[in-house]
């Protein structure tokens, strides 16, 4: 133990790691490319399936646990299946992760948009809003901080997943870690296991100034006058 | 103006007995025809099939002649005004955002909203620095005009309100009933009205629709003369106590048949504006038997209890 921590000056390699500068940039670079596509393809396909479950409640149920089973499948194992089908590329990494965030992305649209006053709703229904105009104008934009909040947690574990797609040299700073635990380089494996943490941070924290930057009514609600 | 023919709704799981049973009723053009009655009797359903928000199961509505069932239902709620006990101000849009909705929808130009929101907010006396603000820094008087605003905002000729009043404390409310009246004098709106609250009605109402279980019309008249004569146990009993008195506030002195007058006696002094009800209070309060109704320092006559107690008992 006290020779491990007397080694701790030699555990990062920090020559290393100005040398492998450029790989590291265009890991991290793959990475968030991952995560983006992940992610954006997850929202898109969650969306249609959250509004149609919101509009026919019987689907719901149908669709939480279809998503469900799919969450349950291992990240590994999905991948490894797609490869054959898709071959080598990004491919199979970015179907697996977006798969993984349908689940969490559906629960949080639909509860989002549930959660909207019912007499706004109506209210709004009643002033001559079409069916559509409601959906986009008055539920999406009160939804926002719940959905939003959704794609922070499939950003955030999405981030952590994509380095799995390591092991076929496609998963960003993944590839740093699998690379490093092949040459026994705990440099690469603490390069890349801290830039995958640090991305999550950033990541939480865009989205989360993101998500107040839309909602400026959700603030400025804790100043109520008083005078009638 | 608005006309309901043999209108029925039934829900589902509800039995056999629909919310509205084969409701027919008339609201003249300008008039506030107010339904009310006991919490379950349908007046809120009868009032949201008139834009469609619930379909009728049977019979005819017509809004300006026009069968509702035979338009586009959101270009039919776009020129009804529509309010609610709640509101439902949208909470993301700001006061203007949210009044300058159906003008929006209309697809009126920019400076013809804002040109428009700004009338209203004098109308309804709303301070002009509220507009910028979203729903929930208002308070719930402030609230209430604006969903008033909104309902208004596109000058539509029908409104619908429900218990668009009923959600503040009885003095804010006391204020917008009266600010609520002042400005349909000028406007002249054909409006249905739901309230549970009968004190509401006589006072809001041109005509009032009392409804029994299932929408029934239990009378449909004018406050003064549901409270002079109510068609039923059940309306009498839903009137409620103190309908002598509930009606001379509807009576202004001026109705009445005076004696003459009586020179070098002390008397409370009433106008012919007056109401009936204040002029028993002004001979109460002095512990007389009598007031002098005086209009412009002439002498009219004089009121006494006697004659105001027969017109209760007319009534009764």
């Amino acid at each position: 133990m006290i020779a491990a921590l007397a080694q701790t000056g030699d555990l990062i390699n920090w020559d290393l790691v100005g040398r492998l500068g450029g790989d590291i940039r265009q890991l991290t670079a793959q990475h968030l490319l991952l995560t983006v596509l992940s992610v954006g393809f997850g929202v898109v396909i969650s969306f249609p399936l959250a509004v149609a479950s919101i509009r026919r409640p019987a689907l719901y149920p149908v669709v939480t646990s279809v998503a469900g089973i799919l969450y349950t499948v291992p990240a590994l194992a999905l991948m490894v299946t797609l490869l054959p089908i898709m071959g080598l590329n990004i491919w199979p990494v970015v179907t697996a992760l977006t798969i993984y965030t349908l689940l969490i992305l559906i629960r949080n649209i639909v509860a989002g948009v549930r959660g909207v006053p019912e007499d706004v709703r109506d209210a709004a229904t009643g002033m001559g809003l079409t069916r559509r105009q409601v959906l986009w104008r008055v539920e999406v934009p009160l939804a926002l901080p719940v959905i939003l909040a959704g794609v922070r947690i499939a950003t955030v574990s999405t981030v952590g997943l994509v380095t799995i797609g390591g092991l076929f040299g496609r998963g960003g700073l993944g590839q740093l870690i699998f690379d490093g635990l092949a040459r026994g380089s705990f440099t690469r494996i603490i390069v890349g296991s801290v830039l995958s943490v640090v991305l999550a941070f950033i990541a939480e924290a865009l989205l989360l100034l993101l998500q107040r930057a839309l909602s400026p009514w959700a603030r400025r609600a804790g100043v109520r006058a008083v005078a009638t | 103006m608005i006309s309901l023919r043999g209108v029925t709704k039934r829900f589902q799981g509800e039995g056999a007995a629909p919310a509205v049973d084969d409701l027919s009723l008339d609201v003249a053009s300008g008039e506030i025809v107010v339904l009310v009655g006991p919490s379950g009797c349908g007046k809120t359903t009868t009032m949201r099939m008139i834009n469609r928000l619930i379909e009728p199961d049977g019979g005819t509505i017509e809004v300006d002649g026009r069968d509702v069932m035979a338009q586009d239902p959101d270009e039919l709620r776009r020129r009804i005004g529509y309010v609610i006990q709640t509101i439902g101000l949208m909470p993301h849009r700001t006061v203007e955002q949210n009044v300058g909705t159906v003008p929006w929808l209309l697809g009126w130009d920019k400076p013809r909203i804002q040109a428009r929101v700004r009338e209203l907010a004098e109308q309804i006396h709303l301070d002009d620095e509220l507009l910028g603000r979203y729903p929930a820094e208002l308070s719930g008087g402030q609230r209430q005009r604006v969903g008033v605003a909104r309902a208004l905002a596109a000058d539509p000729p029908v409104m619908l309100m429900d218990e668009p009043f009923a959600a503040v404390d009885p003095i804010v409310r006391a204020a917008l009933q009266d600010q609520f009246l002042e400005l349909q004098r000028e406007l002249r709106k054909t409006i249905v009205f739901v309230t549970h609250d009968i004190d509401e009605a006589i006072k809001m109402a041109d005509r009032i629709a009392i409804l029994n279980v299932g929408a029934k019309v239990a009378q449909f008249d004018t406050p003064a003369e549901i409270l002079r004569a109510p068609a039923s146990p059940f309306v009498e009993a839903f009137v409620g106590a103190e309908r002598g008195l509930k009606r001379l506030a509807l009576m202004p002195v001026s109705t009445i048949e005076l004696d003459p007058p009586r020179p070098g006696v002390s008397l409370p002094t009433v106008s012919s504006g007056d109401s009936l009800r204040f002029a028993l209070d002004a001979i109460v309060t002095a512990g007389g038997d009598a007031a002098s109704v005086v209009d412009d320092g002439q002498v009219r006559g004089t009121l006494t209890l006697a004659r105001l107690g027969r017109e209760v008992e007319d009534g009764s």
